[in-house]
């Protein structure tokens, strides 16, 4: 390359396309899958993405002479094909650290996921994963507790922790709403939830929510001797409200709040994290919009990427999918990213999803949560799938029981209770489902009369058990 | 409502966390997650306290955790020392993990009657 000026457009090839670099340490470094447009070669595109997501534009600038490019730019150091997808290929693109603001996740998607993805040279794109180096995740608060400081502070040892959201998710008043609560509590549940839909609408304002739930928390706790909590919602039209609802839940007592990470903005989320370890709350995540942003299989950016920029932008549980009925065949890549969540250093696994060593150094974990469409007979499923570092949560698997919720808590209870029992004894979980559920059932009517009513679930339950064959 | 069942009335029990919703636990299921503790290489540890301090995090430690301890029969002696020592208290079984620094097991094996 020449250091003298000359206006043009050059290839971007000649600068961002480095097949011979071998990654720093210290390099932020990621996995896109990019689909191009015909005719142009996959190097041009590899390089064109690392110029877009870096310090390249189109054109060349007299102004690049100022400074040292060669020690800003990204580089594509490596393409690879797609098992199965002969239009698409991986590129490879290693960051100096140097390109991002410490401590801000915002930084490096703007960066990663911001006017590269419009770009015309591109019909798809889609980011992978995301290796951030151990200096770069020293800069970011991460979890404002974490999994072992949470079961500390609330006395749950050795098994996951059951949940439900409060169902009907709209239109209960806060009182009926906060009955929902008291039985789901009093029946054995360690939480409930707020549905991520419920703010603060006209027919239930957060105040009175906040206020009706911290009573039936306390009363609960009060009367079955348990630590409970309530994930209190406290997401808002902006930053003021959000921490003016924090700051009500704290002087209610309250353990725990809850936030939607992706709709309220990653900022949001941040400030919300750091006010939470300041205050000693604990921080449930939900995550509205992610269908949007990572479904397609070709274009946005994967899961496992927004939930380990969550683990760095701070929260102390995060919905991942049960893994079991229908999403049976993204048990794999679940269980990447819950490793993501949880482990303290997670090697590269392709089978799994995960395409970088990540070294997460001592940034605590977060709770994994499975919600939505589960009931009693996937409890041994869920717990040999998850381990005990995970909250499950069954909405209509407690509140649809024939007696009610607390009935129905207690059934979920039950199920879990003899599901840890029987693994901690040496039985195989999946296989032996039926007879732990089944022996459970003797001493407790609400388990019973759970197993029965969901039992037309069977080709659920037939499913879970091919699970079993890895 | 299945209409094959009549409605039946939950009462709340105060539980003491894990295994609070299961029966009593026999001898031989009380060894069982003993010797649960010892194969994770976790350290066994006794605690009690009186029913009506039962909500304290920190419950009265029975002498030191048996570090190193391998064998179901000494914990099992343990845990039996401490229920004659405190007969009216809740006695509770656990195993410090060290490398979450947590615990990795915790239940009470004897509900004293306070």
């Amino acid at each position: 390359m020449s250091n003298t000026y000359q206006a043009g457009v050059k290839e971007y090839r000649e600068k961002y396309w480095t097949p011979d670099y071998v990654p720093l340490d210290t390099d932020l470094l990621a996995c896109f899958k990019v689909t191009g447009q015909p005719g142009v070669p996959n190097e041009e595109v590899a390089a064109a993405v690392a110029a877009e997501s870096s310090t390249g534009t189109w054109s060349t600038v007299w102004s690049e002479y100022l400074t040292d490019l060669e020690y800003y730019k990204g580089r594509a150091y490596r393409i690879e094909d797609v098992p199965g997808d002969p239009e698409a290929f991986y590129v490879f693109i290693a960051y100096p650290i140097d390109l991002f603001e410490e401590g801000s996740v915002v930084n490096v998607l703007t960066s990663l996921v911001g006017n590269v993805f419009g770009f015309k040279a591109l019909r798809h794109l889609r980011l992978e994963d995301i290796r951030f180096p151990i200096a770069y995740i020293k800069t970011c608060m991460g979890p404002p507790s974490g999994i072992q400081v949470e079961r500390d502070k609330l006395n749950k040892y050795g098994r996951p922790l059951l949940g439900a959201t409060i169902k009907p998710k709209l239109g209960l008043s806060a009182k009926n709403y906060g009955r929902a609560v008291y039985e789901c509590l009093r029946g054995g549940l360690d939480f409930t939830k707020d549905d991520e839909n419920v703010n603060s609408q006209p027919f239930m304002r957060w105040q009175n929510r906040f206020e009706f739930v911290a009573e039936a928390v306390l009363k609960s706790q009060e009367e079955t001797g348990e630590r409970k909590g309530h994930y209190l919602n406290v997401t808002a039209a902006d930053p003021e409200q959000m921490y003016a609802r924090a700051e009500f839940a704290k002087e209610l007592g309250q353990p725990i709040i809850m936030h939607d990470f992706l709709t309220a903005g990653f900022t949001a989320n941040t400030g919300l994290a750091k006010w939470c370890r300041e205050n000693g709350m604990l921080l449930h995540i939900h995550r509205a919009m992610h269908g949007v942003i990572d479904r397609h299989p070709k274009h946005g950016i994967h899961f496992r990427v927004l939930a380990k920029c969550l683990r760095l932008s701070g929260g102390d549980h995060l919905h991942t999918g049960t893994v079991v009925g229908k999403l049976e065949g993204d048990r794999n890549a679940t269980l990447g990213f819950v490793d993501q969540l949880r482990e303290s250093f997670v090697p590269e696994d392709r089978s799994r999803g995960i395409f970088f060593d990540q070294d997460w150094g001592s940034m605590p974990g977060v709770f994994a949560v499975a919600s939505g469409g589960i009931h009693v007979w996937h409890m041994p499923a869920l717990l040999s799938i998850f381990g005990d570092d995970a909250v499950f949560q069954f909405g209509g698997g407690t509140q649809g029981h024939p007696w009610g919720n607390a009935a129905g808590a207690a059934a979920n209870r039950v199920a879990l209770e003899a599901c840890v029992k029987a693994r901690n004894e040496g039985r195989e979980l999946e296989r032996e489902a039926k007879e732990i559920l089944t022996e459970a059932a003797r001493h407790s009517p609400e388990l019973a009369i759970a197993m029965e009513t969901w039992k037309e679930i069977k080709f659920e339950f037939d499913t879970i058990d091919k699970l079993d064959v890895k | 409502m299945t209409g094959t069942h009549e409605m039946g009335d939950y009462q709340t029990v105060p539980t003491l966390e894990t295994f609070g919703f299961l029966p009593k636990l026999t001898q031989q299921e009380v060894e069982a997650q003993i010797n649960y503790i010892i194969a994770q290489g976790w350290t066994p540890s006794i605690e009690h306290e009186h029913p009506s301090r039962a909500f304290n995090h920190y419950w009265t430690m029975w002498k030191l955790p048996f570090f190193g301890e391998t064998s179901l029969d000494r914990v099992l002696d343990e845990l039996e020392a401490c229920r004659r020592a405190y007969p009216d208290h809740h006695v509770r079984l656990l195993g410090y993990d060290t490398y979450t620094q947590s615990q990795g097991v915790c239940f009470v094996v004897y509900e004293g009657r306070g």
